[in-house]
């Protein structure tokens, strides 16, 4: 009796050991990047960076424009993603528990997920950029949409199964048509799980660089023009970063820390509120 | 037994889900502002014969009644009968408390603004009335903006009878209202469907043999699919005419 007891106390001693240890290694990794972002980065952050435009190569300037565009090209792809994210996850959960086409777009909505966003910019690039013949903000939307959309396909679906049948049998006990039971009482059960899953698409979003090199590409100066191309955070980042020029390096770490510093903040607000789903489940 | 107004008769009705068949040639009568019980042992068919008098069954595919249940008459399995308008006129509260995430007035009004266009005021006036109807508006007046979640358990079972009645239905259908709370909210459910009678045609599934005795003036036993014994509550508990129903209510069985 005693031996076997001991023995498991050593193996959960050795187990809890290494377990530890793997999250050190992973905590170690995860702030030696945030420490170096926020050695280099820190000092970058100033007024300027957030009232001038990017410079000319070995001048000083701001991210002004990549700052404005990003945000326009954020907004805009999450405006035209969510809602039809939603749409499609709500049918998921609500009306295709069996049949084949919701099988099929859920598998094909899997591999949307895990599809690397290269192949997003480049069909983008093929099917809109070419055909326009210019890259555009609004290309940019677009490759931005198709990275939110499966996501919110997703964490929909997943919130909306999560609220029990209970809930929409007592709706349509009072007589509730379906598209009430939907739209007034489970939309509004599986809210902030619902609204977690956008703040994380928007989080995924902003740090995208490969489907905006083939879309909206870059753009020197201040411009609103979603038919121009478009300055944004992360290509110029890409750029900056391997340019032999200093202030451009300089400018490149202080824009890396910004988008940082918002996925973090994104991720904590869609931690506040699954918090709340789950006190409401 | 007598035949007074009967409300909802079924008329050999037989259910199935898929190809298992859980309701074999059920024919019975609910007495108009009667209250009638539902008893039998777990998977006998009571809470699935209930789920056919509002055809809750059919937001499941697979699921199928076959034979006539007639509410006042007209056959709610016809499939010209509007499934909505239907569970407006019968309403049916469940076993657990199913509060929306909403607020008190919204749970109750929820229902009323499906069918009625009231204003502000008569909305109110509803809403007031059927809380009280449920004994519980001295308990939420005050607080009818807040969400009804943060009710107890028992509470949100009575907001739960509460929106179920202010849709005014003329039907009642009880699944186990009480089996997840505990005796005090028991006891307080029980005074509130005995008044309701007044009012209401109601059944109740109920796996507390007490709670038939005490609140119903008809029970049904089931098992296994089939309708064992029906009769006067009095009759069932004090001299069965089936074997089968004096072990179960003994507690020989079951």
């Amino acid at each position: 009796m005693i031996s076997v007891y001991l023995r498991r106390r050593l193996i959960n001693a050795v187990h809890l050991t290494f377990s530890v240890l793997a999250m050190l290694f992973g905590l170690f990794w995860l702030s030696w990047i945030l420490l170096t972002l926020l050695g280099n980065g820190l000092s970058g952050i100033t007024l300027t960076l957030f009232t001038e435009m990017t410079p000319p190569p070995g001048n000083e300037g701001g991210l002004l424009n990549a700052i404005a565009g990003s945000v326009m090209m954020v907004m805009l792809a999450t405006f035209i993603g969510t809602p039809i994210g939603i749409l499609a996850g709500t049918y998921l959960a609500e009306f295709g528990h069996s049949d084949w086409l919701a099988a099929a777009t859920r598998f094909v909505n899997d591999i949307l997920l895990s599809a690397p966003s290269i192949v997003i910019g480049l069909f983008v690039y093929t099917v809109y950029v070419l055909k326009v013949g210019n890259f555009s903000g609004w290309a940019g939307v677009f490759a931005l949409a198709l990275i939110v959309i499966p996501v919110v396909v997703r964490t929909t679906e997943d919130m909306l199964r999560l609220i029990p049948d209970s809930l929409r049998e007592a709706a349509a006990a009072l007589g509730a048509p379906r598209w009430k039971v939907i739209t007034l009482v489970t939309w509004r059960a599986a809210e902030m799980g619902i609204v977690t899953g956008v703040l994380l698409a928007i989080a995924r979003i902003s740090g995208e660089t490969a489907p905006l090199l083939f879309t909206a590409l870059n753009n020197q100066f201040w411009s609103l023009d979603m038919e121009q191309p478009m300055a944004n955070l992360p290509v110029v980042i890409f750029q900056f970063a391997m340019s032999p020029y200093e202030s451009w390096q300089q400018l490149a770490w202080s824009g890396a820390l910004l988008i940082t510093l918002t996925v973090l903040g994104l991720n904590i607000a869609a931690r506040i509120f699954t918090r709340k789903q789950g006190d409401i489940n | 037994m007598q035949r007074m107004n009967s409300k909802v008769t079924t008329h050999e009705l037989d259910f199935f889900y898929g190809k298992y068949h859980a309701l074999r040639s059920i024919s019975l009568a609910l007495m108009e502002k009667k209250i009638t019980a539902f008893i039998g042992p777990s998977g006998c068919g009571k809470s699935t014969l209930l789920r056919t008098f509002n055809r809750m069954y059919q937001l499941y595919p697979n699921q199928e009644a076959r034979g006539k249940i007639l509410i006042d008459g007209e056959n709610i399995l016809d499939h010209k009968q509007d499934l909505n308008l239907l569970r407006a006129k019968v309403g049916m509260v469940f076993q657990k408390p199913t509060p929306f995430p909403m607020s008190i007035f919204d749970n109750v009004a929820f229902g009323v603004k499906l069918y009625e266009s009231l204003n502000r005021c008569e909305l109110s006036e509803r809403v007031e009335w059927a809380l009280q109807k449920a004994a519980l508006w001295d308990e939420v007046k005050d607080k009818l903006q807040q969400s009804a979640i943060s009710l107890s358990g028992g509470q949100q079972q009575r907001l739960c009878i509460a929106r179920t009645i202010a849709v005014k239905p003329e039907v009642v259908l009880l699944d186990e209202p009480t089996s997840a709370l505990d005796p005090i909210s028991t006891a307080r459910i029980e005074d509130l469907i005995f008044k309701l009678k007044e009012d209401y045609t109601i059944a109740i599934v109920t796996h507390n043999m007490q709670q038939a005795a005490r609140v119903s003036d008809y029970t049904a036993y089931m098992y296994l699919g089939e309708m064992i014994e029906f009769d006067d509550t009095d009759t069932i508990f004090t001299k069965p005419k089936q074997k089968a129903t004096e072990d179960y209510i003994t507690g020989k069985f079951g």
